[in-house]
């Protein structure tokens, strides 16, 4: 079962081409890391997958159907986007929390409001996904008061809440310092092995290479290279991939 | 005129100038509101007058507005005006002119809020509606309380300027009575002074807490 598949994606900036016709495709349970140098346009391309940015041309599709419909290249946005948001979830790199809520509201309050569920039901499983994070002392702390870590995997589990086939996330580390990333990570790590289905743009190649089942090598706007850690990582192909992979080897790899 | 019947009086006239303070807040506020989202309209035309609005109201004395308003219907249209329409002008005139702040201050408010709260809210599948009333408006008014309470103080001491169309709120009543014979004379105007420094000082005192009650989060 294909949970996304993004098809001929091409998406500009004014005159600054920033996807130049990424296919991408993934099926449940697996997990996709995408990395390469910052302005490769990762974020970019997580952004139209989850709508922020409407592509220039392309199809994008959830769970086999049409969120974005390409007639003749020409997108065509679904009139009921609502619906594919219930598909995925973001986890951003700085957490983008709800400040005025306390962690407990923000788990699910979009539960309640946006898909209309029962509260006994939202409630706990809130609970439960705080304790598997180990936050479970943490719901009435409002974000202020949370450690960069703890408010990133609040963020996770607010995405985890609404039952998405998928989540993205987009360097859910970098705003982090060093001995919170880990916290982190390990939460990611554990979702992997529950076959979550999940899309991470990172630069903790360690951590990619463990994690992932595909690796994906963005450089300008293109997938430049694609395959299993092993592949990518041990024997990558083209000098772009090796110069950027250089950069890493002295300190995780 | 004995102390006592001079502060009867400003104490009466006194509510004059409650009710145009509070009209003028329950109108204004909402309003500022409304002007903010015609600001902020894709429909341009909309905006242009919206900007020209605001443009005038914070250009010109709030006096002026207060004649304009006042006098407006006879001199442009030839309109005969209901009796009580005087005190109709200055509610009219303080509301529109208090709008146009209120809205700048709104919009200060709104646009220092992260774009990440939209985007949250956006992924999250919240309706453009929600998200305004639910995640931005919340966050907006914990950020505008410094700048309200300023412009409500403000009102407190322009609620006077009504004198300029011959409404009796507390300032003209103090004046009435200061010059007239026998009148305690200028123990009127401590008066009337005291009124106004210890009303401001509960807005002040209420406001200082509900920015408190609010510090729960930053
Ligand atoms: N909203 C935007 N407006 C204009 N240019 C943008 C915008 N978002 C991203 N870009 C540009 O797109 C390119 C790719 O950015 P991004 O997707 O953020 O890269 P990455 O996440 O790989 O670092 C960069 O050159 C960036 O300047
Ligand atoms: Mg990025």
């Amino acid at each position: 079962m294909k949970v996304l598949e993004m098809k001929n994606i091409k998406k500009s900036f004014a005159d600054n081409s920033v996807l130049k016709d990424i296919s991408l495709c993934v099926e449940k349970g697996e997990v996709v890391s995408i990395i390469g140098s910052s302005g490769s346009g990762k974020s970019t391309l997580l952004r139209c997958a989850t709508f922020l940015e409407e592509i220039d041309s392309g199809s994008i599709s959830y769970m086999g159907e049409y969120a974005v419909n390409s007639d003749g290249g020409k997108p065509v946005y679904s009139k009921n986007l609502k619906k594919f948001k219930n598909e995925f979830g973001l986890v951003f790199q700085n957490f983008n929390l709800f400040a005025h809520y306390s962690v407990m509201k923000n788990i699910i309050d979009a539960p309640l409001c946006v898909q209309k569920r029962e509260k006994k039901e939202v409630i706990a499983q809130a609970k439960e996904l705080l304790k598997k994070m180990g936050l479970e002392d943490k719901e009435n702390s409002y974000p202020c008061q949370l450690s960069g870590g703890q408010q990133q995997r609040v963020s996770i589990v607010r995405a985890l809440a609404m039952n998405p086939e998928i989540l993205f996330f987009d360097e859910p580390t970098s705003a982090l310092d060093p001995e919170l990333t880990g916290e982190v990570l390990k939460v990611i790590k554990q979702l992997a092995e529950e076959k979550m289905t999940m899309v991470i743009v990172t630069h903790e190649m360690e951590f990619a290479r463990q994690v992932s089942d595909r690796v994906i090598f963005m450089d300008e706007g293109i997938i430049a290279e694609e395959g299993t850690p092993r592949e990518v990582f041990d024997n990558p192909k083209s000098a772009r991939i090796k110069q950027f992979l250089s950069n890493y080897k002295n300190d995780s790899m | 005129m004995t102390i006592q019947v001079m502060l009867t009086e400003l104490s009466k006239s006194f509510l004059v100038t409650l009710e145009i303070f509070f009209l003028t807040i329950l109108g204004s506020m909402p309003l500022g509101l409304a002007v903010y989202f015609f600001k902020t309209s894709k429909f341009k035309p909309l905006k242009w007058i919206t900007d020209v609005y605001i443009s005038v109201m914070r250009g010109t004395p709030l006096i002026l507005q207060l004649m304009v308003v006042y006098y407006g219907p006879n001199l442009i249209f030839g309109i005969t005006p209901p009796s009580n329409w005087r005190f109709g002008a200055v509610i009219v005139a303080f509301i529109i002119n208090y709008a146009a702040y209120f809205a700048e201050i709104y919009r200060g408010g709104i646009e220092s809020i992260p774009t990440g709260q939209y985007e949250a809210a956006y992924v999250l599948g919240y309706t453009k509606v929600q998200t305004f009333f639910k995640i931005i408006l919340p966050q907006m008014v914990k950020r505008v309380l410094p700048a309200v309470t300023n412009e409500i103080i403000t009102l407190v001491k322009d609620t006077s300027l009504a004198c300029i169309i011959g409404t009796v709120e507390m300032f003209t009543k103090a004046k009435q009575i200061a010059v007239a014979p026998h009148s305690p004379g200028m123990l009127t105007f401590v008066a009337a002074a005291v009124f106004y420094y210890v009303f401001n000082y509960l807005v002040a005192f209420i406001m200082k807490r509900t920015e408190k009650a609010l510090n729960y989060y930053k």
